[in-house]
């Protein structure tokens, strides 16, 4: 009988802490897909950051070192410059990468480091329970902005990957989501994409991933997965940003 | 037999590059040395200055309060500095920029030098710090002229060798003063 | 013999870093310290190493967790405030067990503070300056030698016992120029790096974290660590002692105050007066041993320092019960370096 469909290599036999309806795990699979059909699960060196993915090791079967708040593109610089040929990406989200890791996202990527980061926006901070985030649309309630973030005290949500893509040191910039099948296979192309800019030597790769986060916007799973689609994919349009290679 | 010498001037006089030549010359002769640049509240008014420690034997502190030697490039070091020199010590002192009327101490031996002039002499107004050095191994014996002339080589960048037979020049008016 | 270089203290501690196969170097520029990223710009590139002058203080100390993660032995270098800075991430290093090396050519403070040579970071550099509970190896070198010397003995240390180590200077031995003896590394038998993370290639996953959630996990992981703070102080204590013999009192401090310490030592011996001089070597592990020793017979202790008052707490911890110890400190600035003269002047009021 032929086998059409199984658990990635990259991605161990175990059950996650992801919460019901948190797109986290189905991130984790398209990333683990891509590693698997690169071939790289044997040489990659991930770099886990600090919210809710900082269990990344307990996940993906590959070697693993943790960042501190925000600082994995500069661990990611440290250990890519020191092992050339291992494949090292980051796994950030919105808190981490857009806030107190803005400095480090921004001059990674400028220096046209040879790393791939894939960025999961919740618009939130899910692991410390659902503060405004740099990210977080207008409006939006946040257990840090009770009545609506306002833009005239909080300022507008961010958008990392535009941002990004202005500067001449990325090579690749996209925005995916998982929140639709066709969505998700979009996401699985990018991800591929971005991955095989490394593996070229190709330069920096961005992928930005919308994600849900059901427990903390107070939804379920089914009405976080809509969010998604209407809300975010409105304000955050998917796409590719940067392609240098046309891949 | 332990020697210690202050130098202060203002940037540009060579303060610093004397020190480092002397050190090399104590080095060419297997001494000890200590070259330490020091910071005073001139440090962004243009004010040079070192201590230079040379010893056969250990040499300590690189910090030293009351100098056996001073040597003065310009009025501001000796007005601020010609009361640490310790008593009985030398006060070398280039008189073509200091005024030395009001400098009466009786306790120290003070060798007036117009360093601007005598460098001009010798071709280059530059090698002020050259006279001072030359002045100075003369007058203590701390290293010798052989070991200056030397360490002009290890000191001065490759392009200025050229330059060394002047600085050499310079280096033995200093020491003339001293004779 | 090898040819005697005149150096710089930055400089004599690139060389030794190089000398230890330091070839990633992370950092960011600040005074008294900017030597140490010119010398390496220059010179790692030739040897096939790297140089990044990160965006930050924060960026450099965490490309170097990074870079050690992977088993290479990486340094960054600052002063003061830099340090500051990076101590989040000492303290993740700490926790990882990553070996690196850390030099802080202190400066004066607190704030913006000065740029003179200065002791204020001891009580940063030795009681673990960030989060959590944890030591670095602290070594103090006092001359452009030791810079170097110190330098490959704090890379070997820090991978015998996975530990960050650090190299506390200031302006005086990061600035002064003396004869440098350069010399190949010292061989030492070294732990293999079965750590590393390298991609799994056919083995087992392996990660470095410091994360520990478990029932109990996270204290049994304190313990191990303070195991190995413990098995430091056994085995790794340095301290130079200088006439300390027939000693009635005893001078002691670290780093450029104890270089200025010691001609007052020997101006006061010069004078009749049995006085030695005590000085740690490393500052974590402090030698308690050595005061412990050194005044069972002398009673007497005055450390000098360029603070208010920092090492003296160990060393009145380490000392005999009966034995008095008294503080000399200059806490630094534009014309606060203390001097021979003065010292002595201290050594007499208190012999």
């Amino acid at each position: 009988m032929q086998q059409v469909f199984k658990r990635p290599e990259s991605l161990k036999d175990v059950q996650t802490h992801y919460c019901p309806g948190c797109h986290h795990g189905t991130i984790h699979r398209l990333v683990a897909e891509a590693l698997d059909e690169f071939g790289l699960q044997k040489k990659t060196i991930g770099v886990a950051s600090i919210g809710c993915s900082v269990f990344l090791y307990s996940y993906f079967d590959i070697d693993v070192v943790e960042s501190p708040h925000g600082r994995a593109p500069a661990v990611a610089t440290g250990v890519k410059r020191a092992r050339p040929d291992s494949f090292v990406f980051t796994y950030q989200g919105d808190g981490d990468l857009a806030a107190i890791g803005t400095a480090e996202i921004i001059h990674a990527a400028n220096r046209g480091e040879d790393i791939s980061v894939i960025f999961v926006n919740n618009t939130t901070y899910g692991m410390t329970g659902g503060q405004m985030a740099p990210t977080t649309l207008l409006g939006q309630r946040t257990s840090t902005s009770p009545f609506g973030r306002k833009q005239d005290t909080e300022g507008y949500p961010i958008r990392v990957t535009e941002l990004l893509s202005c500067l001449d040191g990325v090579a690749f910039a996209a925005r995916a989501a998982v929140n639709t099948p066709k969505n998700l296979m979009d996401a699985k192309k990018q991800i591929k994409k971005a991955f095989r800019y490394q593996v070229e030597g190709k330069g920096f790769s961005f992928v930005e991933v919308l994600s849900s986060c059901p427990t903390n916007w107070g939804m379920s799973a089914i009405q976080a997965n809509e969010r998604v689609g209407k809300e975010m994919c409105d304000y955050f349009k998917l796409g590719t940003y940067k392609n240098t290679a046309n891949f | 037999m332990r020697h210690d010498l202050f130098m202060s001037g203002f940037g540009g006089q060579g303060v610093l590059l004397a020190g480092t030549l002397l050190s090399h010359a104590a080095m060419i002769e297997e001494k000890n040395v200590s070259f330490l640049p020091s910071y005073g509240p001139e440090k962004r008014g243009g004010a040079a200055m070192c201590t230079i420690v040379i010893t056969d034997g250990e040499i300590g502190s690189p910090v030293i309060g009351n100098p056996s030697v001073a040597i003065f490039l310009n009025q501001a070091s000796l007005d601020k500095y010609g009361s640490r020199i310790k008593p009985g010590g030398v006060c070398i002192v280039n008189t073509s920029l200091v005024e030395l009327d009001g400098f009466t101490r009786k306790d120290i031996e003070i060798i007036p030098i117009p360093m601007n002039a005598v460098a001009v002499q010798v071709g280059d107004a530059r090698m002020v710090n050259m006279v001072a050095v030359g002045a100075y191994a003369a007058r203590t014996g701390a290293v010798s002229l052989a070991s200056l002339a030397e360490a002009l080589k290890e000191t001065l960048p490759e392009r200025n060798h050229k330059f060394i037979p002047a600085n050499v020049r310079a280096l033995e008016a200093g020491a003339s003063r001293c004779r | 013999m090898s040819k005697r270089l005149l150096v710089r203290g930055n400089e004599a501690i690139c060389r030794g870093a190089v000398e230890a196969g330091c070839r990633p170097y992370f950092g960011y520029p600040i005074t008294p310290q900017n030597d140490i990223p010119e010398y390496m710009s220059r010179v790692l590139p030739e040897l096939d190493g790297v140089f990044i002058q990160a965006e930050s203080e924060i960026a450099s100390i965490n490309m170097v967790l990074g870079a050690a993660s992977t088993g290479v032995r990486a340094m960054t270098s600052s002063s003061s405030p830099g340090i500051s800075l990076k101590l989040e991430s000492i303290s993740y290093m700490a926790a990882m067990e990553l070996p690196c090396l850390i030099v802080n050519i202190s400066r004066s403070g607190p704030g913006l503070g000065g740029i003179d040579a200065s002791q204020g970071d001891y009580f940063q550099a030795v009681k673990g300056g960030g989060h959590g509970g944890y030591h670095t190896l602290v070594l103090a070198p006092y001359s452009i030698q030791e810079m170097y010397d110190l330098t490959m003995l704090a890379f070997d240390l820090a991978e015998i016992y996975r530990i960050p180590a650090m190299i506390l200077g200031d302006a005086v031995v990061g600035q002064m120029k003396e004869p440098l003896e350069p010399h190949p590394r010292p061989s030492r038998e070294l732990p293999p790096k079965d750590w590393a993370l390298r991609g799994k290639g056919d083995g087992e996953q392996r990660f470095i974290k410091s994360l520990y959630l478990g029932d109990g996990e996270l204290e049994a992981r304190n313990w191990v660590l303070h195991a190995k703070y413990q098995a430091l102080k056994e085995n790794e204590c340095r301290c130079e002692e200088f006439e300390t013999s027939d000693a009635s009192l005893i001078v002691t401090g670290f780093g450029s105050a104890a270089r200025i310490a010691k001609t007052a030592v020997m101006m006061a011996r010069d004078e009749g007066l049995k006085v030695g001089l005590l000085r740690p070597i490393t500052l974590f592990p402090f030698p308690e041993k050595s005061f412990a020793t050194a005044t069972a017979y002398c009673k007497k202790v005055l450390d000098v320092e360029l603070n208010t008052g920092q090492m003296v707490e160990d060393v009145r911890l380490s000392v005999a019960r009966d034995a008095e110890v008294f503080f000399y400190g200059r806490p630094s600035g534009t014309g606060s370096l203390p001097t021979p003269e003065e010292l002595l002047e201290q050594i007499k009021k208190h012999y």
